[in-house]
């Protein structure tokens, strides 16, 4: 009898291990990650564009004509602690609607983990000057002199001015540079964290930049008094980067 | 490979030749591969079939016209003139576009105004608009059938002696995605080759200052050899308009003014400048960018300076620009005898 109960144990040992076996086995998938945008929280698309229809933080009344940015190193965190990073990086380009979904070309084994993070920008590591054919190709270059590489997003419109008229302004965001010194870069790009998310076979997460945001949180951007030429503005840029913080919010995270 | 002397065991068994182009070294390293489409790769029979067609004045009405009329090698693939006149004498309202790195351009939208999609779509317009080649593609077939050589040229190239206007189109462009243009100066100075003068030098630093110049943002730079960024711009000519542009492509009032950035490449030769040639000179299209900004609805807010005039430039600095922008000169591309008939 105690054979026979043994017999079945190990029996049943196998059986179940030769499950566990098939249900262990599993394959990385990639990720979706998806980009609309709003301003104050209302839906915009380029239709909305060329029209000075916005009014920001400082009630100056502006158009949106030219929105796109660079997005990167999507990163997750298991339950576990172990960090995956996806070494991707996308051109989101609202103006043409292009790069407004994009596919990890990596994968991530499905699973919970604790964080998925992404990236506004390039960090310093990856702001290799030229390195990228395709943001070559779409002109995405931010000249030697203030420390090559690539912006990180390029906002420009119209506002009325004080004195009533329509103005340029172009809210360029790169590295904080000091042109006196460009190898003194502040990496002002940042990686937002999502929160916990569930990976299966086709996850799609969707993310929301507030166009507001960039002149409004924490500093109340006047465009008359920073409009054009802020590439090489190293305090601008650092303005920017705080502003960056409550731009992006999640929408949704779907199977 | 094998060919026979019955047109129909040629249009079995002749296999066309790929193309091996010819990608600048700078283009290789940092832009990503032209575009080809599936369904009219580069073959040597393809080009070569392309080439002679660009250069044959059957294409017109009249046989006194060819695409190379309007679109001469030795003009980088434009012409010297303001407009440019069809067969009838009467004269565009547009300045012939240089042909160079079509393959590149990414957005697919050719002409001025974008209008055209696709090369094998422009090479059509040209052949029956009534103020440029004038005639009817019906015409053109017939005559390139009667042609000694056109039907078994087809034939190599595309498996059929049956000639179409979608097949000499695709001929055509085919060709025009071989005008490469990648060996300038600059280019020999960004591969260790070639030294600039401290004017150039000062040129260059003017055209990517982002507070000067500001010319890197539409036209490319170091990294972007193509000196375009194929995007349309409305850059200032004028505040109110006589040709609407890409506005007129899409009917969106958004886009009335803009026209597409044209390359920076072969300026020495491409004269008169801007979609309506109104500049003879780059002195003139300087001193546009530098005091002559228009301000208009539509104006890119690029044009950072239009409540100025312009960006000011000095006289110096423009000299400057003017030598940096002649170091984009590509003599190679100008004489090279592949592109010539």
């Amino acid at each position: 009898m105690k054979k026979k109960i043994l017999a079945i144990i190990c029996f049943s040992i196998i059986i179940t291990s030769c499950s566990e076996d098939k249900d262990i086995i599993l394959n990385p998938v990639a990720i979706t990650l998806n980009f609309n945008h709003s301003w104050n929280g209302t839906e915009i698309t380029n239709a909305d564009f060329g029209q000075l229809k916005f009014t920001n933080e400082n009630d100056q009344i502006l158009s949106i004509e030219r929105l796109r940015y660079v997005v990167s190193e999507v990163s997750l965190t298991h339950e576990s602690g172990e960090v995956t990073v996806l070494d991707d990086y996308n051109l989101v380009d609202l103006t043409n609607n292009e790069g407004m979904s994009f596919r990890t070309s990596e994968g991530i084994l499905p699973g919970e983990y604790s964080a998925v993070t992404f990236r506004f920008g390039l960090k310093r590591a990856d702001n290799t000057d030229g390195a990228y054919p395709d943001l070559n190709t779409a002109n995405f270059n931010v000249p030697a002199p203030l420390g090559g590489g690539y912006h990180f997003m390029q906002f420009d419109g119209k506002y009325i001015n004080t004195a009533s008229v329509e103005a340029p302004f172009n809210y360029h965001v790169i590295s904080a540079i000091d042109p006196t010194n460009v190898n003194d870069a502040v990496d002002t790009s940042f990686t937002l964290n999502l929160g916990a998310v569930t990976i299966g076979s086709n996850t799609n997460i969707t993310i929301q930049m507030d166009v507001s945001e960039w002149f409004k949180n924490p500093n109340t951007w006047d465009l008359n008094e920073y409009d054009t030429n802020l590439m090489g503005n190293y305090d601008v840029q650092l303005l920017m980067n705080q502003n960056g913080s409550s731009v992006f919010d999640l929408v949704s995270i779907t199977q | 490979m094998s060919c026979s002397n019955q047109d129909t065991d040629i249009e079995e068994e002749y296999i066309p030749v790929p193309f091996s182009l010819k990608v600048p070294e700078l283009f290789q390293q940092k832009l990503i591969d032209p575009l080809i489409p599936n369904n009219n790769p580069l073959t040597e029979e393809g080009v070569a079939l392309g080439k002679k067609l660009f250069f044959d004045k059957k294409l017109s009405g009249n046989n006194t016209q060819a695409c190379a009329t309007c679109h001469k090698p030795q003009n980088s693939f434009t012409d010297d003139t303001r407009f440019s006149d069809g067969i009838e004498g009467v004269f565009g309202v547009r300045n012939s576009m240089p042909l160079i790195n079509l393959a590149w351009n990414f957005s697919d939208r050719f002409a001025w105004d974008g209008k055209e999609l696709g090369l094998e779509r422009q090479a059509l317009e040209p052949v029956i608009n009534p103020i440029e080649m004038h005639s009817d593609w019906s015409n053109v077939v017939a005559k390139l059938e009667q042609d000694p050589e056109y039907p078994i040229l087809f034939s190599r190239a595309f498996g059929t002696s049956s000639i179409d206007s979608v097949l000499v189109a695709k001929a055509i462009a085919q060709f025009e995605r071989i005008l490469i243009s990648g060996n300038s100066k600059f280019d020999q100075y960004l591969l260790g080759n070639a030294t600039l003068s401290l004017q150039e030098l000062n040129g260059f630093a003017v055209f990517m200052d982002e507070e000067k110049g500001d010319c890197f943002h539409c036209h490319g730079s170091d990294n972007n050899p193509l000196w375009t960024d194929n995007k349309f711009h409305n850059n200032g000519l004028d505040a109110n308009f006589n040709d609407l542009g890409l506005g007129t492509v899409t009917g969106d009032p958004n886009d009335n003014g803009k026209f597409r950035s044209p390359t920076l490449r072969n300026l020495s030769f491409t004269a008169p400048y801007m979609h309506d040639g109104r500049f003879a000179t780059l002195e003139e299209v300087i001193n546009h960018y530098s005091e002559g900004l228009q301000f208009s609805p539509t104006i890119d807010p690029l044009m950072k300076k239009v409540s100025q005039g312009g960006v000011q430039l000095s006289v110096e600095e423009k000299m400057d620009l003017k030598a940096f922008l002649l170091t984009l000169t590509d003599l190679e591309f100008i004489n090279n005898p592949d592109f010539r008939d």
